[in-house]
């Protein structure tokens, strides 16, 4: 599973792809994480407002901190 | 002041731990709210009336103490041989009145905001906007400045995300213009330290502001000065998928907004109401009347110059400002010099310089800058 983090400069994206690192070791999902910092990379996936996540380059999620159940369901695959 | 403190530590331990929030989540140096749940239920209680009757709880906490500041900071001369009269008593008192009124409206006002900010998001807004057309859309664009959530670290990828999906550039900086300036600080803190008029006042003129500096800008159709790589990003459709949140992630959201926002802000907010009470104690009476008074015409265009380029959030500029104004400012100049200070700043101009060119840049804060000019010559006239 590809998993992009977008966002620079925010102390936020390093705690979202923090999070992301730490549950996927818990879980004990193979990952492969991926920082995206390049702001023109990061408008042509369409995302406005960082942090995001992107999954096998689909955004799936912008703006915040993603929560723990949320990045749960990411790496188990049970996205609502 | 220690009181309040303590209340405060202990009402955010206390719906910390209702919300478990992890301390890893509450980074002080982050930017913007974040809406954090991992909502554990272990009573059994409907989430949505435990999150109602906490709410209840602590506005009922909150207008106990707003309604007792005035006995409380009088009945701190009564501990201390200090006069209310004097100098110092009145800069005393000053700060120990106004320093737990304004963090408690604050609090009140950042708790609101974080709750209504759930229902927006920038790609709502951008689908908003880019659906209309025409002159009109600035209005809504301001507007929308206000309630979406928004941080300076995203306003480039904010802007171009508006742009690429056919948001035009003058409704765009519309809404650029009026996100920092409108913000609910300054309007808390106006409302607690000059009343809602001038609070009113001042939301509806930096709305002006921003929506007929949009509408000019984007009549000198000004396109071109747009950074070539930016009109070169693929065109976006405008999508909003949003999922809906529950009542209880909005209210959490809330307290989120406000252990982060009054978390930030509280130190400029002590500096400033301690600057603003030594000028109410120490600065005569109409000291200022002969540099910021009606009379003195270049006072509003050298509040707006010294301003621009000046970076402080209203928390610290506001309570130095009203000060100002007892002592003989005119109104007007000191709303302009205000506007200027929270609207334009040098980090912003900065931040924007990555998708603007310095020429777009330059129009940029002339016409906000005229604006704010304006708005400070026509209140010194009118009032």
């Amino acid at each position: 599973m590809k998993i992009q983090v977008l966002g620079k400069g925010c102390s936020k994206c390093e705690l979202t792809e923090k999070l992301i690192q730490q549950t996927a070791h818990q879980l004990g999902v193979p990952v492969e994480l991926e920082k995206v910092h390049d702001m023109q990379q990061i408008v042509a996936m369409g995302v406005m407002s960082t942090p995001a996540v992107a999954i096998d380059g689909k955004v799936v999620h912008s703006g915040r901190i993603p929560q723990q159940e949320q990045i749960t369901a990411w790496l188990t695959g049970k996205e609502k | 002041m220690l009181r309040l403190n303590k209340l405060k530590a202990f009402s955010a331990r206390f719906y910390s731990e209702l919300f478990r929030m992890e301390p890893t989540l509450r980074d002080p140096n982050h930017c913007c709210a974040t809406a954090s749940s991992d909502i554990a239920n272990p009573t059994g209680i409907s989430p949505i009336y435990r999150t109602v009757s906490l709410a209840l709880l602590l506005l009922t906490v909150w207008v106990l103490i707003y309604s007792s500041l005035v006995p409380l900071a009088e009945s701190f001369f009564k501990l201390v041989p200090l006069e209310r009269q004097t100098m110092a008593g009145e800069a005393v008192y000053f700060f120990l009145y106004e320093v737990p009124k304004v963090l408690l409206l604050l609090t009140l006002v950042v708790f609101v905001m974080g709750v209504v900010r759930t229902f927006f998001s920038p790609e709502r807004t951008r689908s908003i906007l880019a659906r209309q057309g025409g002159v009109w859309s600035n209005i809504p664009a301001a507007m929308l400045g206000i309630v979406t959530p928004f941080c300076s670290c995203s306003a480039v990828p904010l802007f171009i995300g508006f742009l690429t999906a056919g948001v035009p550039l003058g409704v765009t900086l519309s809404f650029l213009i009026s996100a920092p300036m409108v913000n609910e600080i300054a309007l808390a803190l106006l409302f607690g330290l000059f009343g809602w008029k001038i609070a009113l006042l001042y939301l509806t003129l930096g709305l002006l502001v921003a929506i007929v500096s949009g509408i000019v800008i984007g009549r000198l159709q000004l396109e071109h000065l747009v950074e070539d790589w930016v009109l070169e990003m693929p065109r976006v459709a405008a999508e909003d998928n949003a999922v809906g949140l529950t009542w209880t992630e909005r209210f959490a959201a809330g307290y989120e907004a406000v252990s982060d926002i009054v978390g930030k802000v509280w130190p400029y907010l002590l500096l400033g109401i301690g600057v603003g009470a030594g000028i109410h104690g120490y600065v005569p009476e109409n000291f200022m009347a002969s540099l910021m008074g009606k009379e003195t015409w270049w006072s509003v265009p050298l509040a707006v110059i010294i301003g621009i380029p000046m970076y402080s959030n209203a928390a610290g500029i506001i309570p130095v400002v009203e000060a100002l104004l007892g002592k003989g400012a005119a109104l007007g100049t000191v709303l302009a010099f205000m506007m200027s200070v929270i609207a334009l700043s040098l980090p912003e101009m900065i931040i924007l310089r990555k998708v603007l060119k310095p020429k777009l840049i330059a129009i940029f804060v002339t016409v906000v800058g005229s604006g704010i000019l304006l708005v400070g010559y026509v209140f010194n006239a009118v009032l």
